[in-house]
């Protein structure tokens, strides 16, 4: 039994610090509170003789003043808060990427380097950590107490989240979204380890191939380089007479779609593109690309993204 | 107040002799008989809850759980959800407590509409039987959240029959509100000005404008959820093209107000009796009075933090965030101004004051914890853990339930004509208060250490705080028996109550107890203020 956490990441001593600010300004509230009730009930007892003097009719000050502490205490929190929550939700651009797919009832984890465990997560210390998640069916929610952090992780999308690890260690990871029967038993670990550890465990237990090299497979097996060509360079530049987009370099870069919006190409944009074709439409080709929802669990759909973001011009050359 | 004659009535004037028979109960138009009926529906409502609630302490007494399944569990946190917010906390002041004193208040003879009334009762009932059928014949498992996907495509419980039993509750919530409105716009009795109205009136006119506005919003989003379980329309569901976020969206643009419809009344209650045990006037009541309104009008605007880890925008969380702090302040005021009311009073510690005192409490605690959530950085460690449930809970079991046990006491003589047993009245304050706190206090710690929600079994690290907190809920449990008791008692053999047995200002303190059938011999005239309490001199000649 123990009533303290550890605090594993660079940003959970911030936020200790704003719950403290919370308590401290609670606890001072509270006894406000608690004492003048005190005092007066002893005070101004019905028994009492205590001389009450004539009531004041003119209330408006006194209401003025505690409305006005109130809204600046606040306000003040708020902006605490705020601030905190804001740099927390924007990862570094260095950050290194982890894959987490949830499921009834477990977690699975993919590394970039196609490693792969479930209900663990193993990772550096000292060096910003951004996870990648969706969900293969319900919501689910990953949450790591010793890190101060939790994001829900939904089906259909890919919500992200960022940490930084200072001290080595295991963690527990609970899901923390009611997800169904065996929702209390969707726990598991974050192993941290010092950068040569986690090298020598990405050795160990390392997998014949990387998560975008697994995608290429993928990429022939369900025929998508039968139009987008075999090294996703696009229909009009293989043989294939259907005209489909190239893939090349299309990671992080601006689309126009036939609606005349543009959007930026995100992991979660090349999804929509293969699962729900119909609502992204690219400008400039024929509505032939055919939905494959159903046909692609969420593990390959990963693999597919990973091989298209490694598509860079550089590498064609 | 006014010159009402309280004539000594007979027997037969009462509104509990008109009348003794099946018949004459369950076709009654008479607002005070409706209330009766509520109050044995949502007693037996609270107490299969509160069953349910001691199921649930139990079984997390040990780490593996002590009841065997998981489904069971999931089961019974999803019955003691439902139950207690849509057949206890949401209807409980106004139907009982509202219901009875609304048109006595005001001076009228019944509510605008008695016969809607009724209907609302007779809905509540079969909501209730639907819901009982719903969660007795299987039960649902979702949590009385429903969140999507989960409870659209992949849970196999009774979640379309709960569905209808809510929408079926819903529409009670509606008639009633809708009564209220109009009957507040319209029967105020001459001289009764809305600056003369007493606050209970005025917190149940603020929660009345929000079940008219808050509650069909409910019930489209469970018609639509019922939709896509059963006709695969894709609204909710990812994989029929649908959005998991817009479910939450829409139950939580009902279900946060909801929250106030619960707290307002209890706001109303307190500021009724505060005044009337210290015999000093609300202090600034125009302030109480606006704060209700403000809140009506804010708790529209602030249903997106329960989503602040759910994947909206950043942007949103800011707006979301800041709102929440803002809906704090009118509650904070209320409270500042109740403490007011107590200086320079002339205190006396009936059980309705004792329970009122605990409210200030818990109240105050259960709403600066909210602060805690509603700062967004703090709240991604805490949502979704035990802080978040020894939040509501102080908020809603610690602050509502409270505010409903002082309301019940202090209308007990006026409801019943007779008056219930003091010293077990003011142990059963007593006896919750250190009850409650023992049960929900060790649950803020929990969660800040991390203890999941809805979790059937847990770490061995939490054991300690958990034993502590099912032990709190077998004296809590105690608590709320002690009431059943001494109440039941009191009907048979209580002392028969006076027509103002605490001297205290009100129309309804003004006709006999029980009131008669027609509520007033002749209708009074308002001429001057509420909360006119005497002077002190004369108060503390009674003392």
């Amino acid at each position: 039994m123990r009533f303290w956490l550890p605090q594993a990441t660079t940003s959970a001593a911030e936020v200790d610090y704003l719950i403290l600010a919370l308590l401290l300004t609670s606890c001072a509230i509270l006894a406000l509170v608690f004492g003048l009730i005190l005092l007066y009930m002893i005070k101004y007892r019905a028994g009492s003789g205590i001389d009450r003097g004539v009531p004041g009719e003119k209330t408006w000050r006194m209401e003025a003043a505690w409305t006005v502490g109130t809204l600046l205490i606040f306000f003040g929190l708020f902006v605490w808060g705020a601030d905190l929550y804001v740099r927390l939700f924007q990862p570094p651009s260095n950050a290194l990427k982890i894959y987490v797919i949830g499921k009834q009832w477990m977690w699975k984890i993919e590394h970039q380097g196609g490693q792969r465990e479930i209900n663990a997560l193993h990772l550096p210390v000292g060096r910003p950590i951004q996870l990648v998640m969706t969900s293969e069916d319900v919501i689910h929610d990953f949450a790591i107490p010793a890190f101060r952090i939790k994001h829900d992780v939904l089906p259909g999308r890919y919500e992200t989240l960022w940490f930084e690890v200072n001290e080595p260690g295991i963690y527990r990871l609970f899901c923390t979204q009611l997800c169904g029967t065996g929702h209390a038993e969707m726990f598991g670990e974050i192993v941290a380890m010092s950068a040569p550890g986690y090298q020598n465990w990405l050795d160990q237990n390392g997998a014949e191939e990387t998560l975008a090299k697994a995608g290429e497979t993928l990429f022939m097996r369900y025929g998508c380089s039968g139009c987008h060509g075999g090294n996703g360079a696009g229909g009009s530049q293989s043989e294939s007479t259907v005209p489909a987009p190239s893939l090349t370099g299309l990671y992080g870069s601006p689309v126009t779609l036939i609606d005349g919006s543009i959007i930026t190409a995100d992991d979660l944009y090349i999804r929509d593109c293969i699962v729900l074709p119909d609502t992204r439409r690219v400008a400039g080709y024929p509505p032939l690309m055919p939905s494959f929802a159903g046909q692609i669990s969420a593990e390959d759909l990963l693999k597919i993204i990973a091989y298209i973001k490694s598509l860079t011009p550089e590498k064609q050359l | 107040m006014s010159e009402v004659v309280i004539e000594t009535p007979g027997a037969a004037a009462s509104y509990l002799a008109n009348g003794v028979t099946l018949r004459s109960w369950l076709l009654t138009t008479d607002h005070k008989r409706i209330a009766v009926l509520y109050f044995g529906t949502i007693t037996f409502f609270f107490f299969i809850g509160g069953g349910a609630a001691a199921l649930l302490r139990y079984n997390l007494i040990l780490p593996q759980g002590m009841i065997g399944s998981a489904e069971t569990y999931n089961r019974l946190f999803t019955l003691h959800g439902v139950v207690m917010v849509w057949f206890f906390l949401v209807p409980a002041v106004p139907v009982t407590l509202g219901n009875f004193l609304v048109p006595l208040m005001l001076g009228a003879r019944d509510l605008a509409f008695p016969k809607l009334n009724l209907l609302s009762w007779y809905l509540f009932v079969a909501a209730g039987f639907v819901v009982l059928y719903a969660l007795f014949a299987g039960g649902v498992d979702t949590g009385w959240t429903f969140y999507t996907p989960l409870t659209s495509a992949y849970t196999n419980g009774h979640v379309v029959a709960t569905a209808v039993a809510i929408i079926v509750a819903g529409f009670s919530s509606i008639a009633t509100g809708l009564n209220f409105i109009v009957t507040i716009h319209r029967l105020r009795a001459p001289g009764m000005t809305w600056y003369r109205m007493p606050v209970f009136l005025w917190s149940l006119y603020a929660t009345s404008v929000i079940l008219v506005l808050a509650t069909p919003v409910l019930a489209m989003t469970l018609l639509l959820l019922a939709f896509e379980r059963i006709f695969h329309i894709g609204v909710f569901d990812p994989s029929l093209g649908g959005d998991p976020l817009l479910f939450q969206h829409l139950f939580w643009f009902y279900s946060h107000p909801a929250v106030y419809i619960m707290i307002l009344p209890g706001f109303g209650v307190i500021s009724e009796i505060v005044p009337a045990f210290s015999s000093k006037r609300l202090f600034g009541y125009k302030f109480v009075v606006w704060a209700s309104m403000a809140i009506a009008v804010i708790s529209f605007l602030v249903w997106g933090h329960h989503m602040f880890v759910a994947g909206t925008s950043l942007y949103s969380a800011l707006v979301f965030s800041i709102l929440s702090f803002m809906v704090a302040v009118p509650s904070a005021i209320k409270v500042f101004n109740w403490i007011g009311t107590m200086h320079k009073g002339f205190i006396r510690f009936d059980a309705p004051m004792l329970y009122a005192i605990g409210f200030i409490g818990l109240f105050t605690t259960g709403g600066l914890t909210g602060l805690f959530v509603a700062a967004l950085a703090a709240d991604v460690h805490l949502t979704q853990t035990y802080f978040v449930v020894a939040h509501f809970h102080y908020v809603m079991v610690g602050g509502m339930v409270s505010a409903y046990f002082a309301g019940l006491h202090f209308w007990w003589p006026k409801i019943t004509g007779r008056m219930y047993p003091e010293m077990w009245g003011r142990a059963g304050a007593v006896i919750i208060f250190i009850g409650f706190n023992l049960t929900f206090f060790p649950q803020f710690i929990l969660g800040y250490l991390g203890m999941p929600r809805r979790y059937h079994s847990y770490p061995p690290e939490f054991e300690v705080l958990n034993v502590l907190s099912s032990a709190g809920a077998t004296i809590l449990a105690m608590g709320y028996l002690l009431p059943l008791g001494y109440l039941t008692w009191s009907l048979f053999y209580g002392e028969r109550a006076s027509a103002n047995p605490w001297n205290a200002t009100g129309l309804e303190w003004q006709t006999a107890s029980p009131p008669l059938t027609d509520n007033f011999v002749s209708t009074p005239t308002v001429t001057e203020p509420p909360y006119n309490y005497p002077p002190p001199e004369v108060v503390h000649r009674h003392a």
